[in-house]
């Protein structure tokens, strides 16, 4: 089957926050930009985002300032975020924030009509005395105002989309240099490479390596995997956040916003417990309200005829609040728990919610290797988002980072790009461009084998039982030698039946199972690799943090190496934070 | 659950046919029409095609025809549902393959209403301000998903789909109109006169009675119309 070629300045792989967000960037300097998105632009999971969006704006609270934005932040990583990018993030949110409103983001608003703010887990004023209001919201929409207010741009600025094409693998030149990306169109199947001197990864998440997810069907980190596969190192990847209100049965986040507002977890006798957990109660950082919630249900106090989850009660929220600023949660709760908020508790459980790790950039997204001489730029591959660790989150982030995120490293790796002075040609051979689909093609032949749908059911499984909120060796061992098996079944023997050409997702789905084993393998390493416990990597039988040989990013490769890379601990304008106990 | 699907690939079949399907709803993980989609294509048929994305309501992909209403597959309840259930991909737009439908002029018609803000004067190092008030008037108007649902159900659209711009495009066109950052109400107004534009909406309601979020274009259209009326 023949492939065509187009030649682009810059392609963005990904069309969600982070994605459009450079894109944008790119498409205001006047460069000529392809956005390939699996899923039309406004599908992307950036769309379900609920709570909001952190900046120190001061609507509320004054005095609030990005420095203790900075300290919340990197206190809430479990001092593993690298803090001259924490600071880059901080410094940066609130312009980005009024960024975002100038284009028409619906911001919901206060009495003086400006930006609303309200309470997110792990923020506070005067360096952790003072809880403060500095989370922005759209209601419980604010992924999706972010996301279609961005797509907005983007057809303001005419940007080019191809919706509904499959990014398949990164081309390299000889020389080492990123060249582009071959892709599939969904709609009929035909092939293309697309070729440009940078080419910036916006995939997005993988959380559906695991069995309940509150991510998308479409969260498989398929960037992460063709990072993985060119043998980029990935970071931090024991790293996932298990968010403590996933609805029980479903998985469909429920924001942590409920709290913010008020909300309280309880258990099964009733009892309020985070107050025994952290002096923060139920706004203490995720990591440890999941684990305050495991110990209740492990302690038999869950609820339910199981015992298996425990309760969010909104009953105390006055009509007005769950009104005007939770009306998706309360039509969640109707539609898939048949729950009213205003009269019962919300049955939830902590479930798997969000990558910390990913592909090391640097603050200008520029994907990174790390050598024993130090960090060394890969040439023509950036990364932004999701599926980067740049790394503001570190182990542990916290609510609303993540928008935030997107936006000041989206832009930032966008403009970057932009102002690269390239003189050097494009260079690339027909053979770079036939590997680019040497897996597809040998998929697209087999014509019996194992089903991806069994390999991605035993792969969710696995993940679920053994790489959960509390972890120990010998689980994850047993567990690292059965992903090892599926991957053997995939690589020799995964097989699709559908072989036709037009909108054939059984083709896309066996696709994405590859970068799911990728995912689940790297997360296996790295996860047996950090003998410690640190913001969401928690272990049983490590159950210390251990500064003295831990406080330094993992990094794992395909081939099973690891290595330490350390965090930076030198930003440029304000004083480090320096370790101390989290609370 | 006794399913019959619409199928089509339009390499190997001559027309559209319907498929039976039977489920064992024990065997199905999950609550949701949608649940039961994933589980034909894992166990039963890979072949099927649909699409889907957030499986929550808010990505808009799964919009389909079920027993005679557009619904978002994820959203709808199996305990709502009869025994029997009949799926036809959305009417009026094209058929790709199976259930998933060609939507480029939905959205073409999306864009022809300039769907971005056109501010005023902007301030400087702060959000411009909007009342509690004039910000409660974009609420049933923001929070569209552009599943297609709507425009898909719409007589007005189904004769003239490649002219009117449909309910999803007016409900657009109205947000901007409501919003009071924007600075271009005349001049949106005057972009929808015209004969497919406004007063092409017959008042059929079919958008506002299948609108999976709860919004309501057949009003927002009424409240364009006047204040069309007002300039
Ligand atoms: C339910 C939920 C609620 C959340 N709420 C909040 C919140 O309130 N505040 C906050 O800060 N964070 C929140 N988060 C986290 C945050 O929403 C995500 O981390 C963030 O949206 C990810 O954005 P992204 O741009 O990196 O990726 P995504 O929005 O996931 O976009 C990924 C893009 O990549 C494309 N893509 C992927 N693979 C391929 C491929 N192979 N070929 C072509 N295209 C591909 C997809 O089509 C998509 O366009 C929430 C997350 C979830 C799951």
């Amino acid at each position: 089957m023949t492939v065509s070629t187009q030649v682009f300045d810059a392609i963005v792989i990904g069309a969600g926050g982070a994605g459009m967000r450079a894109s944008l960037a790119l498409g205001v300097e006047g460069k000529r930009v392809a956005v390939i998105s699996k899923v039309f632009p406004t599908r992307s999971h950036t769309v379900a985002a609920q709570g909001g969006i952190n900046a120190a704006l001061s609507n509320y609270d004054a005095d609030d300032n990005w420095k203790y934005h900075f300290y919340d932040t990197v206190k809430g990583s479990d001092f593993l975020g690298d803090q001259h990018a924490i600071e880059y993030m901080c410094r940066e949110a609130p312009r980005s924030i009024i960024e975002l409103e100038h284009w028409g983001m619906p911001f919901s608003r206060d009495e003086k009509g400006k930006i609303y703010q309200r309470a997110f887990g792990g923020q506070s004023r005067f360096y952790g005395k003072e809880k403060v209001r500095r989370t922005c919201a759209v209601a419980d929409r604010t992924g999706h105002a972010l996301l279609h207010t961005l797509y907005q741009q983007n057809v303001a600025h005419n940007t080019q989309f191809y919706s509904e094409w499959f990014a398949l693998e990164l081309v390299k030149n000889k020389q080492g240099h990123f060249v582009g990306v071959t892709a599939i169109n969904i709609s009929d199947g035909s092939k293309c490479f697309f070729a440009a001197k940078q080419t910036i990864l916006a995939t997005g998440g993988a959380g559906r390596i695991y069995e309940q997810s509150t991510n998308a069907y479409i969260c498989t980190g398929d960037g992460l995997g063709m990072a993985w596969r060119h043998n980029i190192g990935l970071q931090d990847m024991e790293m996932w956040q298990f968010h403590p209100t996933g609805l029980y049965g479903t998985g469909i986040l429920i924001s942590e916003g409920t709290r913010g507002e008020g909300g309280r977890l309880r258990n099964a006798q009733g009892d309020y417990y985070m107050s025994g957990y952290s002096k923060n109660a139920d706004l203490a950082c995720r990591d440890i309200v999941a684990r305050s919630s495991v110990q209740e249900i492990l302690a038999g106090r869950g609820c339910g005829p199981d015992k298996d989850h425990v309760h969010l009660d909104l009953t105390d929220l006055d009509e007005d609040t769950i009104r005007n600023k939770l009306p998706g949660i309360t039509e969640i709760a109707q539609v898939y728990a048949g729950v009213d908020p205003r009269k019962e508790p919300l049955p939830v459980v902590p479930t798997v919610h969000y990558l910390m790790g990913g592909i090391p950039t640097t603050e200008y997204g520029q994907v990174i290797e790390h050598t024993p001489g130090g960090d060394k730029v890969i040439p023509g591959l950036y990364a932004v988002g999701e599926c980067a660790c740049v790394s503001v989150h570190g182990a542990n982030r916290l609510g609303a980072n993540s928008l935030l995120d997107l936006v000041v490293f989206g832009r930032a790796a966008g403009h970057h790009v932009a102002q690269l002075d390239e003189t050097q040609p494009l260079v690339y051979d027909q053979d770079d461009i036939d590997q680019g689909f040497a897996t597809y093609t040998q998929m697209m032949k087999r014509t019996s084998g194992i089903a991806h749908s069994v390999i991605r059911s035993k792969l969710q499984k696995i993940m679920q039982r053994d790489f959960g909120v509390y972890r120990n060796h010998s689980e994850m061992q047993s567990g690292l030698q059965a992903l090892k098996q599926l991957k053997h079944d995939y690589d020799h023997s995964c097989y699709f039946a559908d072989k036709s050409k037009v909108f054939n997702t059984n083709k896309i789905e066996a696709l994405e199972v590859g970068n799911l084993l990728d995912v689940a393998l790297s997360t296996a390493y790295a996860s047996l690799y950090r003998t410690e416990s640190r913001g969401a990597h928690s272990r049983m039988d490590y159950p210390e943090r251990d500064d003295t040989n831990w406080c330094v990013h993992s990094v794992v490769y395909a081939d099973e190496s690891t290595v330490k890379r350390p965090v930076n601990v030198a930003p440029n304008e304000v004083k480090p934070v320096i370790l101390e106990v989290r609370d | 659950m006794q399913l019959k699907i619409q199928r089509y690939d339009p390499e190997a079949d001559v027309r559209p046919y319907l498929k039976a399907y039977t489920v064992d709803l024990n065997q199905v993980q999950g609550m949701m029409l949608l649940d039961v989609l994933e589980y034909i294509k894992d166990h039963l048929d890979p072949t099927l095609s649909i699409r889907r994305s957030c499986g929550g309501g808010v990505c808009g992909s799964d919009g389909m025809n079920v027993n005679g209403k557009n619904v978002l597959a994820c959203q709808t309840q199996l305990a709502t549902l009869p025994e029997d259930v009949t799926i036809y991909p959305m009417p009026g737009m094209p058929v790709v393959r199976d259930l998933v439908v060609d939507m480029s002029q939905f959205y073409k018609h999306f864009e022809s209403v300039e769907p971005y803000l056109q501010p005023k004067q902007l301030p400087k190092d702060h959000e411009q301000i909007q009342s509690i008030e004039d910000r409660a008037k974009l609420d049933g108007l923001y929070e569209c998903i552009m599943c297609g649902c709507c425009t898909s159900a719409c007589p007005s659209s189904w004769w003239n789909p490649d002219k009117f711009v449909g309910p999803q495009g007016l409900l657009t066109a109205a947000r901007f109109v409501a919003d009071s950052r924007d600075g271009q109400k005349e001049k949106r107004l005057d972009n929808l006169s015209g004969k497919y534009k406004l007063y092409r909406c017959r008042g059929i309601f079919s958008c506002t009675t299948v609108c999976p979020k709860g919004l309501n274009p057949t009003q927002a259209i009424a409240d364009l119309r006047s204040a069309q009326e007002d300039v």
